[in-house]
């Protein structure tokens, strides 16, 4: 049992997300960063799918109630365990009776601390993530509670040595401007060339609105091509007809901020989407912050399955390195 | 012209048209459920939407280019003539006007198009309707083809079965509100929608429906099979109803007791395109009967 003593600003249990559902409208959830969350799995011998709590901004207090390995992974908020530092990105035991607790926030935005056995929560529609929107998934549906208690599953995969840890060059590091690549396309036809070029040549400011829902960003206002709008899209010139919106894709609703959707995020509706984030950088878009700067970077789709494969490469290594494969 | 595009490395969207009709709808229904019998590797998730429709899938099962090709090869090969739609034909009791979204929708006055009116009264008016009595008639009268799924789980898009000069259009708000309440029902753009649960939102709120739409302890029947009640190509038909039975349903629905009054159907597009009202009065025949 993990006992929460402090929940931290928003912390989930999640997996690798709700895959199959997105035609009733149920957004994937899961881990916002799978780099990290899949680090932090491997690291503690468990399978690659395994709950763990995704920590945001501002970590929890949780005392242990029983001996436990575990691994913190993802942005630099420095952990303790019984208000000593404690390396991120290794393999670590802790003993009953052990608090976790953090500092603050000094880069990235999210850490991932999984358990070897997994966080015990029910299986809802195949996954253990929270979608707090309709109260599904996790503990109840929802953040962590101070007096809530996790309990811990039984079904790591194998034994990893206390101490085990990730080479170096496998650790990614975190900045405070960041590009991010995108494939343009799905009604990118509705902007404005003008505009379009503005999108990618400004550096765009994360506002207070980015959470596992989406980001929002402020820059300059856009604009689209003009048009009678078609029937049924409402009047607006960045409306169209409601359709489907891929997981990562950007749309800029009246033109006024150009919103980033995520893992919790609505399905579909009727903004015109302007660009896709690559699936390689929706890992580092999750440790991006408030007040932070982005670029996006446009690129075809042959350099995002390039990315792609790089990424499985590197997840690859990891296994390699730690011999699980 | 049909436009394919890449939604990043994971999805492609396929806008078969920009505007919305109820022969799109269709093309893009058949078009999904072929690609869905055709059981390709890769495939994740497929979701019709009104005008278009949009894949998710593995590059690694699947190239994008090569599902590109497959899909447009689709495109001309299936019909909305020889395809079959088997659904449910479903009343959808709604009380309109009702206080809980009259509460919400006036505090949000300063985001709409008209602040002096409500939401029906505004789209009454731009709809050339006398009263919202009218407009209401006109909403109820004729049921509605459930041409989406989304947003939320289980939020209907909803487009009305009558030919286009007949069809009822509202524009969203001007900046969406920050809180809908649950089960609201509202009009955007030619939708109608229901909200399941409380939310943002930017289209007209109109009413309530009397029973939920999304049940996540799946107590009712209609949920026993799924958290969600609606299903793409499902005809709801929106009936108007006073604060007695409102509050006889909402009873029902805590008892546990409550079912949706619905009818199976198997039909082809061809009949609703041809002759929608002749089509409506029929299905409306069959489920009151």
């Amino acid at each position: 049992m993990i006992k929460v003593i402090q929940p931290g600003l928003q912390t989930t249990v999640q997996d690798y997300g709700r895959i199959g559902y997105y035609e009733v409208g149920m957004p994937p959830s899961g881990a916002m960063d799978k780099y990290s969350f899949t680090a932090a799995n491997v690291l503690v011998g468990n399978e690659e799918n395994a709950a763990a709590l995704e920590i945001t901004y501002m970590g929890p207090v949780l005392e242990f109630q029983q001996d436990a390995v575990i691994a913190l992974t993802g942005g630099e908020i420095p952990p303790k365990v019984n208000g000593e530092l404690v390396p991120m990105w290794e393999t670590l035991a802790v003993k009953a009776g052990d608090q976790l607790s953090f500092d603050f926030v000094k880069q990235g935005a999210r850490v991932y601390l999984a358990v070897a056995g997994g966080i015990d929560v029910p299986l809802i529609m195949g996954s253990r993530s929270t979608y707090t929107l309709c109260g599904i998934g996790g503990l109840e549906g929802r953040p962590l509670q101070a007096g809530d208690e996790l309990k811990i599953g039984s079904a790591a995969k194998q034994r990893v040595k206390i101490g085990t840890r990730i080479q170096e060059d496998l650790i990614p590091v975190f900045s405070k401007t960041n590009e991010i690549r995108v494939v343009v396309g799905l009604c990118s036809y509705r902007l404005t060339e003008e505009s379009k070029e503005r999108f990618f040549s400004l550096d765009w400011t994360v506002t207070a609105e980015a959470n596992r829902v989406g980001y929002r960003f402020k820059g300059e206002r856009l604009s689209f091509v003009e048009r009678e709008q078609p029937f049924g899209a409402g009047s607006n010139p960045s409306n169209v007809v409601d359709l489907g919106y891929p997981i990562g894709s950007i749309q800029v609703p009246d033109g006024v901020e150009p919103i980033a959707l995520l893992n919790d995020a609505v399905t579909g509706g009727g903004y015109a989407t302007i660009c896709t984030i690559i699936s390689a950088d929706l890992n580092k878009m999750a440790q991006v912050k408030t007040n932070e700067k982005v670029r996006f970077v446009a690129v075809d789709i042959e350099t995002a399955l390039q990315a792609r494969k790089e990424y499985a490469y590197k997840l690859a290594q990891i296994k390699q390195q730690l011999q699980l494969l | 012209m049909t436009r394919y595009e890449y939604g990043g490395d994971e999805f492609i969207f396929v806008e078969l048209s920009e505007s919305m009709s109820l022969e799109v709808n269709f093309q893009a229904m058949a078009i999904t459920k072929q690609l869905r019998e055709e059981r390709l590797p890769g495939i994740l998730d497929i979701c019709p939407s009104n005008a278009s429709y949009m894949v998710r899938f593995q590059p690694e099962e699947i190239h994008p280019d090569k599902l590109i090709s497959k899909l447009k090869e689709l495109e001309q090969s299936v019909s909305v003539d020889d395809f079959d739609i088997s659904s449910r034909i479903v009343d959808v009791p709604i009380l309109f006007d009702d206080p809980w979204t009259n509460e919400a929708l006036m505090r949000f006055r300063d985001r709409h198009q008209d602040p002096s009116s409500t939401d029906l009264e505004y789209a009454a008016r731009v709809n050339g309707f006398d009263s919202k009595e009218e407009l209401i008639q006109a909403i109820t009268d004729y049921p509605y083809l459930v041409s989406m799924i989304g947003f939320v789980p289980g939020l209907p898009w909803c487009y009305q079965m009558v030919p286009r000069e007949q069809q009822i259009e509202v524009p969203k708000y001007v900046r969406p509100r920050t809180y809908t309440p649950e089960r609201a029902f509202g009009f955007g753009g030619a939708f109608a929608v229901i909200y399941p649960v409380q939310g943002a939102g930017g289209y007209q709120l109109f009413g309530v429906a009397a029973a939920p739409i999304y049940q996540k302890e799946q107590r009712l029947y209609d949920f026993k099979d799924s958290m969600t009640f609606p299903r793409q190509g499902d005809i709801f038909r929106y009936r108007s109803i006073t604060m007695e039975e409102f509050q006889a349903i909402e009873k029902q629905v805590e008892d546990g007791t409550f079912r949706y009054l619905t009818r199976e159907i198997t039909f082809k597009p061809r009949q609703v395109l041809e002759n929608p009202k002749a089509f409506s009065d029929e299905v409306l025949g069959g489920l009151y009967a």
